[in-house]
């Protein structure tokens, strides 16, 4: 049995997925963060089902990337049942991909999610109507909250044996007529791509001027080009629009009457929340209140992450000279447990103490609805370097981690837009980076040392966003961003998303940090450091530091934390400022932030944006590195 | 009187006559429920000239000056 989740962006899907496949899609509240599918296999009733999470989709008519995704899927996998997964306070709107999901027909379960949500809003739905109506089951579920999932399978299961399309609804008279003539021509003809398509389907999609199958036909089969151009213009001519705008016309006009006949309207109760976005979105406090969020929220990442640094660092490395005392320091096997010691020490200390309250509160943000506030804010500022509002959705998720910045990306429009910002992504300091900042410039230097960084990285970025896209003069096209509903952020959701992303850390960098650790360890006892840092000393001459910190730099390009807790390491002490003064500090910490991104990024960008892109962009903010790394050098 | 998205004052409600735009445009703003004959009401608009925020079918979206230039209105008094 396969089973597909499919519904419009931020209707629930990844959270109904995870409930069953434990938290391994990331979910949030802003619309479009899934970009490519996720499957899991459970079982049930003894059967074995796989599930797949498409990602959302306004339309089955579309130009957007993720969406294409989703649709290439539905028709070319053998799919047993679709489960259209709706918000339900939305539903007029929903509807619509309902109805072109219906035209498809494909064993379908439609379900109600967010009925709580729905019910608040006043908006009662008759579930035995509404099923009667399209001829599918109808489940209403409150994911979140776990409330109908179980039924919803069970229900979906059945359906998937029944093998059962819904109600095939037709359209007014005079479109029904064309769709028919030419869903006739089609069964005539041989312009039907894949056997299994149904003539229906096939004929509106032509007729909307999809350009997937427009172009396949243009390829393919220039007569039946003719036909279509002919009932297209039979269309426009008779309804005065084009012909794409008649057929999503009826569509809208056919959802609106089923709304009407299931949905009793009742006064909706309001909340608190609903008041929230006259000051959070207001022209004036929505900005200060912007700041003040985003002040406190990395002020409190510092404030735990220090208060449990310095007390857990002083703890381990007591350790070092409790080895020292049974293990000669001269032989091999003291390095390489030195070394071991050193890693594991940076991880739990170190990184640690700030990532967690770092992922957690970015969690709470993006599942509060945050996001698409920004996103709205700060619209105009982001379309002076070239991009729109909803950039900053990749932009705040890269102060987590690059890698799914550069993924979400995707939610941009045109390649121009998604390539500057893939580079400025690159730019953001990441969790990673975020570590290095506060445990060496803030614990070291100062938190206004720190902020000065972060402030001159917002600066950096403003002016290579103004640099890229007058390079690359195109308009950006405008912004169309849904801001949904705040939720109230679950704490068993914010904490199984906050463990996914450290689940990163631990499994793969964690190990990396070690190993790293235990190699310059190695490096150092046969002297080999020295050859590698004579190698980097013209970049370290340059940039005014310390020629053993040559070594560090190499490994931070596998994992951007690596180099910091290297650079203890290397210079032999957790003390950094008795070695190295608050200029080089700086110094340091600013080349890192912008040199060269990590191995996973660089991996991410060649398959998103190509090669000679990625090249670019490594040389573009290496050279950036280096000469911020030599300005601070002079005037810090 | 028609007038474009962009020019409509905070907490006015109007009524879309239609959107002029290449397909992709239309498209996206079918999705969302803007049609020809729908109501929206104009929630806020940012300073700078930054986005709009409209209120359709029960659901805020924010829509770029660009797109709002596009979409031609009547106001509804």
């Amino acid at each position: 049995m396969k089973i597909a989740l499919l519904g419009q962006p931020n209707s629930g899907k990844s959270t109904i997925f995870n409930h069953v496949a434990g938290y391994k899609a990331v979910t949030s509240n802003f619309p479009g963060k899934t970009v490519k599918y996720e499957t899991t296999k459970f079982k049930l009733f003894d059967q074995l089902v796989e599930l797949v999470d498409l990602p959302g989709t306004y339309s089955l008519t579309s130009f957007d990337l993720a969406e294409l995704e989703a649709r290439k899927y539905l028709l070319n996998n053998n799919i047993d049942v679709v489960v259209n997964v709706l918000d339900a306070s939305l539903l007029s709107r929903s509807l619509e991909l309902t109805l072109q999901l219906l035209e498809l027909r494909l064993p379908m379960v439609v379900c109600l999610n967010m009925i709580d949500e729905a019910e608040r809003k006043g908006i009662r739905i008759d579930i035995q109507k509404l099923s009667e109506i399209l001829g599918v089951p109808v489940v209403s579920t409150v994911a979140l909250k776990g409330k109908g999932v179980k039924e919803l399978f069970s229900v979906a299961n059945q359906t998937g044996m029944a093998k059962k399309p819904g109600k095939e609804l037709k359209f007014s008279k005079d479109v029904e007529d064309i769709v028919s003539q030419l869903s006739f021509q089609i069964k005539d003809e041989k312009f039907k791509s894949k056997p299994n398509t149904p003539r229906r389907f096939l004929a509106l999609k032509y007729l909307e001027n999809d350009n997937y199958f427009i172009e396949n036909i243009k390829t393919s089969d220039k007569k039946n080009l003719k036909k279509i151009e002919y009932f297209q213009n039979l269309l426009e001519e008779s309804h005065g629009r084009h012909s794409d705008v008649v057929i999503s016309s009826e569509r809208h006009h056919l959802s609106m009457n089923i709304y009407e006949s299931v949905v009793m309207l009742q006064k909706p109760h309001k909340s608190l929340i609903d008041y929230l976005d006259n000051v959070l979105m207001h022209s004036f406090f929505g900005y200060i209140f912007l700041g003040l969020i985003m002040f406190l929220f990395f002020n409190t990442v510092f404030g735990i992450g220090q208060m449990i640094e310095e007390p857990l660092l002083d703890y381990l490395y007591r350790l070092i000279p409790l080895v020292e005392n049974n293990i000669n320091s001269a032989t091999l096997l003291f390095s390489i447990i030195s070394g071991i010691i050193q890693g594991l020490a940076g991880g739990i200390a170190i990184v640690l103490p700030y990532l967690f309250p770092f992922l957690f509160g970015l969690a709470v943000l993006e599942d509060l609805g945050y996001l698409p506030r920004i996103a709205f804010l700060l619209d105009a500022f982001l379309h002076k370097i070239g991009l729109h509002g909803k950039a900053i959705i990749p932009f705040m998720l890269g102060y987590g981690c690059t890698v799914p910045a550069i993924l979400a990306t995707r939610i941009l429009e045109s390649e121009r837009d998604r390539f500057i910002a893939s580079v400025l992504s690159t730019m953001i300091p990441c969790a990673a980076r975020m570590t290095i900042i506060f445990a060496l410039v803030a614990f070291y230097i100062s938190p206004q040392a720190a902020l000065t960084i972060y402030i001159l990285n917002l600066i950096v970025i403003v002016v290579s966003g103004k640099v890229l896209s007058s390079l690359l003069p195109e308009v950006t096209p405008g912004m169309i961003l849904e801001i949904p509903a705040y939720h109230i952020p679950s704490i068993k959701v914010v904490l199984a998303k906050t463990w996914l992303r450290m689940k990163e850390f631990i499994f793969v960098a964690w190990p990396l940090i070690i190993v790293g650790s235990t190699l310059l360890s190695l490096l150092q006892y046969f002297k080999l450091d020295t050859i590698i840092n004579q190698f980097f000393s013209p970049l370290t001459l340059l940039l005014g530091l310390p020629i053993v910190v040559g070594t560090t730099l190499v490994f931070g390009i596998l994992r951007k934390e690596l180099s910091m807790l290297m650079l203890v390491q290397a210079i032999g002490t957790s003390d950094v400022i008795s070695v190295m003064s608050a200029t080089q500090i700086m110094t340091y910490t600013i080349f890192i932030i912008f040199y060269i991104p990590c191995i996973a990024t660089i991996a991410v960008l060649w398959r998103e944006i190509g090669s000679k892109r990625t090249l670019f962009t490594m040389a573009f903010t290496f050279s950036i590195a280096v000469a911020l790394g030599v300005i601070t050098r002079f005037i810090y | 009187m028609t007038m474009t998205l962009d020019a409509i004052k905070e907490n006015q409600k109007v009524k879309v006559i239609r959107v002029s735009g290449g397909w992709g445009i239309r498209q996206r703003l079918g999705c969302l429920g803007i049609h020809p004959g729908d109501m929206i009401t104009i929630k806020k608009s940012a300073i700078m000239r930054g986005p709009i925020l409209i209120n359709i079918h029960g659901n805020q979206v924010a829509l770029g000056r660009g797109i709002a230039s596009r979409i031609f209105v009547e106001v509804i008094v």
